[in-house]
């Protein structure tokens, strides 16, 4: 079976090969394990552009395949993130708390640690009672199950309201694009037990661990390669199979899919939760690279600029979502950075640091107007491949 | 030790000359957003930086060498801020970062400052209860600010009875927090005190301004306290002035409005309406004018100046100093000969660098006038930064003396070291 | 805001009280105005008005609230005619003082820059100075109000009507006892009729608080029941204020009791009634977890404590145990079981005790305030509706662009909240060509209208007709466009807010009464939206253009057979959208604030007004406000403190209405958008 899947998906095998090329040569290069040409900031970059690529992947299976358009992914992203950054934050607090405590006269009770750390953790929103929310925070092992768990359980809740009341098109997209706020909204308060606006910080200091950030960083590099190429095989074979052809028929007519006997809104359902679990991965591995998650990370234009990075990189192709998240991604960070060059044209200067967006939303809009299959249709014109997994 | 680690992974990163000899030229990094909701703020003071790099340099630079400013934009966006400082420490290996605004964005910078032992000077007003080795305060601590306004309005006003509308984050909620504690303290019963919080950028303000007058309806003289951030406060004092709410009424104090937020408002209505700060642009001193012609000269007649300018200006001098003295841009060094810097304040007196990385810095109370400036009514004499506040249970015993404990947070009570890093 | 002459607000802060404690600085400073006086004599003549000053002149420099009181007193005792003069002048920030000599003046700015320096007593202009050599007095509000009070007496009865208006606003803000007199006085010799009811209302309110006879008072309490005004409520409030008392249980209590509690009630949890015990020295405070703490580590001996290993200190129960321990040797005070608590507190009485003696008075404004706040309550309702309706009118006009475009077209614009941007932003350049703002705000409309009914149809000929069937590209396609406008008007604007200024007329609120007030810009865009509503409603019912609309929506193919050419037809409904968008960009400026971002704030907010509403109809637009607006309002009411909580609670319930609704209030007919 698997040999067969990957014979029919010639670019699977590319893709991963390439993905592993490029994992050796970063691991080379980088300072923690090799010669040290990429700064240990570049290999974060790299790492925590790989797990965009990886929510880029989950964004083409629901809106490249299944045409359903979320607007709403980075909530699940977000949820990841913040349900390993809990744990990360929990247990760097409560190493740091007992070793303070341990020089005090009376040996602590369980419950002076479990304040001293709260203190700690929720002193910065004026609290420092652990909320419910936190109850697991000090088990690794539940927190990890609740990165698929949490936004999986909200996208099967969320999903099964919407697309039983065949909420469909852009009622759906801007549905989506109101829990994302929502969430966002609700977690920017300070009484939402995680921190607020201030969110958990300090996620790239692994608790319990010595080595360098330079180490961590390739760590934490290998680790989203690893996810991204599982993530991709795994959404490579669905779709190649009958899961595949059904999700496309139902983006393509869903009513006739429908008349067909398919249950169409458990299929559309799967798919929705299935993403939402990738994105949950995709975050837990972001954020402790990032260091810091915050609501801010979950507003509506995060997941306006999934969207953009999948359309951008060409839809209905795996590899195309891939492309676009990387290369728009990279880009960004690089023309905001402050390192490229300013262009004078003499009379008017042109900064990149304000030119970059309106760069963005127009090529945007053309690849929108005149090239709707993204970066990823080069290759097909390259390819002669005329008939494109993706768009009708 | 944190010498030759600090050596080490210097060596590691790039192979660069060891922190001992100087290298030119002296790298200063600006780490202020540019783009996204907080460029409105910050591109201002990365403008300051510039010019006050110019002005050093043109003076003939620092040990010899030029300074160069290396700009960064972490563009609003809380994490970039922690990938930026590591790209300005490891990549264009900065002497001196200045930077961030709000809270979150220092603290996303926090750990990478601790790992890297970098050094950034932050600028901004804040809700204090943080002392971390590798960052100077140059901002207000809460009783640099909250608590002296608050003062005002217990003993210059006489109100009694107090509205705390802020936006909902960490410093108001904080800050907040601390006044409520010692409004109490200062025999203010729980029911006398209205706390609001707001969404960033809130513009429906009308039912808000109906329950604070609606709370002078037990006869007590009610004031408010604004910790309201940024846009929103435009909308709120406009719908104050169309309620026709007068100082003498209902005064308002607030601590995030400065110079450069009125701007965007016509403040005929909103004379004497308050706002504290360490620095008013209307302060009348020599210092002062120059600052402000200069800052004209290079930006436009029509630009202002506020309090986290007077702050990096204070940091920046400061720094310079210390680095003379030390002989170095080491940061060890450099921090060693950080404590005890005295600098002039633009609006008279001497600012003082303390132990425990904050200011010691007068205290300006301000009336809003038409013009859009303020006109100073009171300025106390220098109060000393406290980075834990007396007026909470928990960070009351705390302390923080990097100078002779070595601890940003010690417990006076158990004579411990409760961490030497930094709890972000 | 009347507040009366109890005893507990006398207290130190009282600025009327003599200066006692600095007879020695008073003197010296007496001296000092004497030398002054002698120095300047050859050149002024005598001076009782500047010899006041100096003798004050610490008091005057220090400008503290809780200070200045003997100097402002003294002032206005002082008997010279030149004084209230003074007060005022002092009051407007027009006293400098001289920094050589110290003396005071009224100084006014000259054309040269400088300032020219009038004597008090002469009344001359005596002399200029450069700003440099000199200081300003600035009394700050809280000196400002007491200067208000001190100057009340004497501008009661002042021939200037405004003057007398000015003496009755801070007579309302800060009311004293001794100024009852007066006012009584003057009223018979007032000849305005406003200005008499203003008197007389102020006499009753003040009789309330602070006559002496009680029978008066109760008079003019159950006179006024009822009423709603703030400053009556704000009379009676004070003399109903209370005070947690405790007593002994056998001992009497000599105070008007508002209320007994018992220890354990809602009002007064156990802990609470105990610490007040210990407050009132009426028992000894309990030992706390921090005490044992402290005593059992002040108690280690050869790493134990009370013969239990410290190491195994680590629970409660260990810790009690320990403490038991050194109690029983007498080392710590022993910790009091719950019944003995229940024994200490039953031997005590609890109640709230008014601060007024009088019960019969309390009885009184007890009633008159019930009947007020049963007034009030209703009042409030009022006023959040109104609140809602001001709400929902902000939101329908910002979504009925966006209700055209995409209920009537099937388009979606993710671009509207950027043309509501590009209006305000052209109401801030027009304000900035003609600075009348009536005028400018009459000019902007229609050029807002111009300028983004002309963006709306360069967006809908350049982007939008080429992507008609697939309204998720159009989506898309529209939010890039969104992404360039608003970085372009950061470039061109920069970040910074800029103002927008409604005209005066605008300014301030229609006042119902003190409960139900809106300011008039809200009700201007409440009328602005019913204006669309009806332009509207014109249009498409009325005009040809409506009519081909209204059939190109229904079925284009059978339209276009009819000779109707959608093209243009959807051309111009696009460019209405936007134009209205543009309208309203205006107006939420004038509210609000003119940023970059601020179609941001609203564009969520108008899509969830039109799904919730129903798509293409514009009844549907205004129902999907008006509950959206209702809806907010009443989250807001239901928890004031917090009103972000307000907007989290609005999309949960917009999302569970779309599940019951999914077509919105008004269902769709025609053209569907979305399939």
């Amino acid at each position: 079976m698997e040999r067969s899947f990957i014979a029919r998906n010639p670019s699977v095998l590319i893709f991963i090969s390439i993905l592993a090329l490029f994992t050796i040569g970063v691991t080379v290069l980088s300072e923690g394990f090799g010669i040290g040409v990429i700064s240990t900031s570049f290999v974060k970059t790299l790492g925590k552009t790989l797990c965009l690529c990886l929510i880029a992947i989950a964004m083409d299976l629901i809106w490249g395949y299944a045409g359903i358009l979320s607007l709403g992914h980075f909530a699940f992203f977000g949820l990841g993130g913040y349900m390993v950054g809990m744990w990360l934050m929990y247990e760097r607090t409560r190493q740091i708390v007992e070793t303070s405590l341990a020089e005090t006269a009376l040996p602590p009770t369980p419950k002076e640690i479990s304040t001293a750390i709260g203190n700690q953790i929720f002193g910065v929103v004026g609290s420092s009672e652990f909320p419910v929310i936190w109850a697991f925070a000090d088990s690794l092992a539940i927190q990890l199950a609740l990165v698929v768990l949490v936004p999986g359980l909200l996208a099967l809740i969320f999903g099964w309201l919407a697309f039983r009341s065949r909420v469909t098109g852009v009622y759906l997209s801007i549905l989506t694009q109101a829990m994302t706020l929502g969430l966002s909204l609700y977690l920017f308060q300070n009484a939402s037990g995680l921190r607020g606006n201030n969110g958990l910080s300090g996620l790239q200091n692994l608790p319990g661990v010595e080595a360098p950030q330079s180490v961590v960083s390739v760590w934490m590099f290998w680790i989203s390669a690893l996810a991204l190429g599982l993530a991709y095989l795994l959404v490579a074979w669905l779709v190649s199979g009958k899961f595949g052809s059904v999700i496309r028929g139902i983006r393509d007519s869903e009513a006739r899919v429908r008349f067909l006997g398919y249950s169409v809104e458990h299929y559309k359902l799967a798919v929705f939760t299935l993403t939402a679990c990738i994105a949950g991965i995709g975050g837990a591995l972001y954020y402790p690279q990032a260091g810091i998650i915050n609501p801010a990370e979950i507003a509506p234009i995060a997941s306006i600029y999934l969207a953009v990075w999948v359309a951008i990189g060409g839809r209905g192709r795996l590899y195309g979502a891939v492309i676009g998240a990387a290369f728009v991604s990279l880009a960004s960070s690089w023309l905001t950075g402050g390192q490229a060059p300013d262009i004078n044209l003499g009379f008017y200067t042109i900064k990149w640091v304000d030119w970059w967006l309106v760069l963005l939303g127009l090529s945007f809009v053309l690849v929108t107007l005149f090239a709707p299959k993204g970066i990823g249709g080069l290759f097909d014109l390259a390819t002669h491949n005329t008939k494109p997994e993706g768009k009708k | 030790m944190k010498l030759t680690k600090t050596v080490l992974a210097s060596a590691l990163v790039l192979g660069a000359a060891p922190a001992i000899a100087q290298a030119c030229p002296i790298k200063v990094g600006v780490l202020h957003s540019l783009s996204g909701t907080m460029a409105i703020s910050e591109t201002t003071l990365k403008d300051t930086m510039l010019t006050l790099v110019e002005t050093q340099n043109n003076e003939g630079g620092l040990l010899g060498c030029q300074l160069e400013a290396v700009v960064v934009d972490p563009a609003s966006d809380w994490p970039l801020f922690a990938e930026k400082a590591r790209e300005l420490l490891t990549v264009q290996d900065v002497d001196v970062i200045f930077g961030s605004w709000t809270s979150v964005s220092r603290k996303s910078a926090l750990p990478v400052l601790e790992e890297l032992n970098g050094l950034m000077f932050y600028p901004v007003q804040y809700e204090g209860e943080e002392s971390s080795k590798n960052v100077f305060y140059t901002g207000a601590a809460p009783n640099q600010q909250a608590i002296p306004a608050t003062d005002y309005f217990l003993d210059e006003l006489g109100v009694e009875k107090f509205a705390l509308l802020g936006t909902d984050y960490v410093y108001p909620r904080t800050t907040n927090n601390i006044l409520e504690s010692y409004l109490q303290g200062k025999g203010i019963p729980v029911d006398d005190i209205f706390v609001n919080y707001t969404p960033f950028g809130h513009s429906d303000w009308s039912k808000i301004v109906a329950d604070v007058v609606a709370l002078g309806a037990d006869g007590k003289k009610v004031g408010v306290i604004s910790t309201i951030n940024g846009d929103a406060n435009i909308g709120f004092y406009k719908e104050l002035a169309a309620a026709g709410i007068s100082a003498d009424d209902i005064p308002v104090v607030a601590f995030s409005v400065g110079e450069e937020e009125l701007s965007g408002l016509d403040t005929s209505n909103l004379v004497g309406h308050l706002a504290a700060w360490n620095y008013f642009q209307s302060a009348d001193t020599e210092a002062n004018t120059a600052f402000i012609s200069a800052w004209k000269a290079k930006m436009g007649e029509e630009r202002v100046t506020n309090d986290p300018m007077e702050a990096h200006y204070i940091g920046f001098n400061m720094w310079v100093n210390a680095v003379e003295e030390a002989n170095t841009t080491d940061v060890d060094a450099v921090r060693t000969a950080m404590y005890g810097q005295e600098f002039p304040n633009l609006t008279g007196g001497t600012a003082v660098m303390l132990p425990n990385h904050h200011l010691a810095k007068p205290v300006l109370i301000g009336e809003i006038t038409e013009d859009g400036q303020f006109d100073i009514i009171s300025q106390t004499d220098e109060v000393p930064g406290d980075a834990w506040t007396d007026f909470l249970p928990a960070s009351a015993v705390l302390k923080s003396d990097w100078k002779e404990l070595g601890c940003g947070m010690y417990n006076t009570e158990t004579s411990t070291c409760v961490q030497i890093k930094s709890n972000y | 805001m009347l507040r009366p002459l109890t005893p507990s607000r006398c207290d130190g802060v009282n600025p009327r009280k003599p200066d006692m404690k600095t007879p020695i600085l008073v003197i010296l400073a007496m001296l000092s105005a004497l030398l002054f006086a002698t120095t300047t004599a050859a050149q002024t003549g005598p001076s009782p008005v500047q010899d006041v000053l100096q003798e004050h002149r610490a008091l005057l420099e220090k400008s503290s609230r809780k200070t200045i009181g003997p100097a402002i007193d003294a002032i206005a005792l002082s008997g010279l005619p030149q004084m209230q003069g003074v007060l005022e002048a002092w009051r407007a920030k027009d006293v400098w003082q001289r920094l050589d000599d110290g003396l005071f003046f009224i100084a006014k700015k000259n054309a040269t820059g400088d300032y020219d320096l009038t004597d008090f007593d002469s009344g001359q202009v005596v002399g200029t100075a450069p700003k440099k050599q000199l200081k300003q007095l600035k009394p700050n509000s809280g000196i400002r109000a007491m200067i208000a009070t001190a100057l009340v007496t004497f501008q009661l009865t002042d021939p200037d009507p405004e003057k007398r208006a000015a003496a009755l606003v801070s007579l309302t803000r800060d009311p004293e006892a001794a100024l009852l007199p007066p006012l009584r006085a003057s009223i018979a010799s007032e000849t305005d009729e406003v200005l008499l009811a203003r008197k007389s209302r102020l006499e009753r309110l003040m009789t309330m608080a602070y006559d002496t006879d009680e029978a008066a008072r109760v008079a003019a309490i159950t006179e006024m029941a009822g009423d709603l005004s703030l400053d009556f409520r704000a009379t009676l409030n004070p003399i109903l204020s209370t005070k947690l008392v405790a007593a002994k249980a056998d001992e009497a209590a000599n105070v008007n009791i508002a209320k007994t509690l018992l220890p354990g009630d809602e009002a007064l949890p156990r802990d609470e009634a105990y610490a007040l015990l210990v407050k009132q020295d009426l028992t000894a405070p309990l030992v706390t977890a921090a005490d044992r703490n402290a005593a059992l580590v002040a108690n280690i001996k050869e790493a134990r404590v009370g013969g239990i290993f410290v190491q195994r200190l680590n629970t409660e129960v260990a810790r009690d145990e320990a403490y038991a321990a050194l109690v029983a040797t007498g080392v710590a005070p022993p910790i009091l079981s719950i019944t003995e608590v229940d024994a200490i507190l039953a031997n005590h009485q609890f109640f709230f005790a008014y601060q007024e003696p009088s019960s019969a008075v309390t009885d009184a404004a007890r009633k008159a305030l019930d009947a007020s706040e049963t007034n009030v309550a209703a009042n409030q309702a009022i006023d959040l509706g109104l609140d809602a309706l001001s709400l929902a009118s902000i939101y329908f006009l910002a979504a009925i662009g966006l209700a055209i475009t995409f209920g009537v077209m099937g388009v979606i614009n993710m671009a509207h909240g950027e043309f509501i941007m590009m209006g305000a932003y052209t109401g801030y350049v027009i304000q900035q060509v003609i600075p009348d703002h009536t005028i400018s705000i009459i000019v902007a409309v229609p050029v807002a209208f111009g300028v983004t009914f002309m963006a709306g149809v360069a967006l809908e000929r350049l982007v939008i007709r080429w992507l008609y069937h697939r309204p998720l590209e159009t989506l898309l396609a529209t939010f890039g466009v969104s992404i360039v406008l608003q970085q372009l008007a950061k470039n061109i604007f920069g970040t910074q807010a800029r103002p927008l200024t409604p005209p005066g007329w605008l300014d301030g609120a229609w006042v119902i009464n003190d409960v139900v007030s809106i300011s008039y810009i809200r009700i201007a865009i409440f009328v602005l939206a019913l204006l669309f509503l009806a332009l509207f409603l014109f249009i498409m019912k009325r005009t040809r253009l409506g009519l081909e609309t209204r059939t190109v929506t229904q079925n284009p193919r059978m339209a276009a057979s009819m000779g109707i050419n959608p093209d243009r037809v959807n051309m111009l409904t696009f460019g209405l959208g936007s134009g209205i968008a543009g309208i309203a960009g205006v107006a939420i400026g004038l509210f609000a604030k003119v940023t970059s971002e601020m179609g941001g704030d609203y564009i969520v907010q108008s899509f969830m007004t039109v799904v919730v509403g129903g798509v293409g109809n514009i009844w549907g637009t205004l129902a999907g406000a008006a509950m959206i607006g209702t809806f907010q309002k009443g989250v807001e009411w239901l928890n004031p403190s917090n009103t972000l909580a307000a907007q989290t609670f609005m999309i949960v319930f917009i999302i569970i209405f779309i599940q019951f609704r999914p077509r919105g209030i008004v269902a769709l007919k025609g053209r569907a958008a979305g399939d």
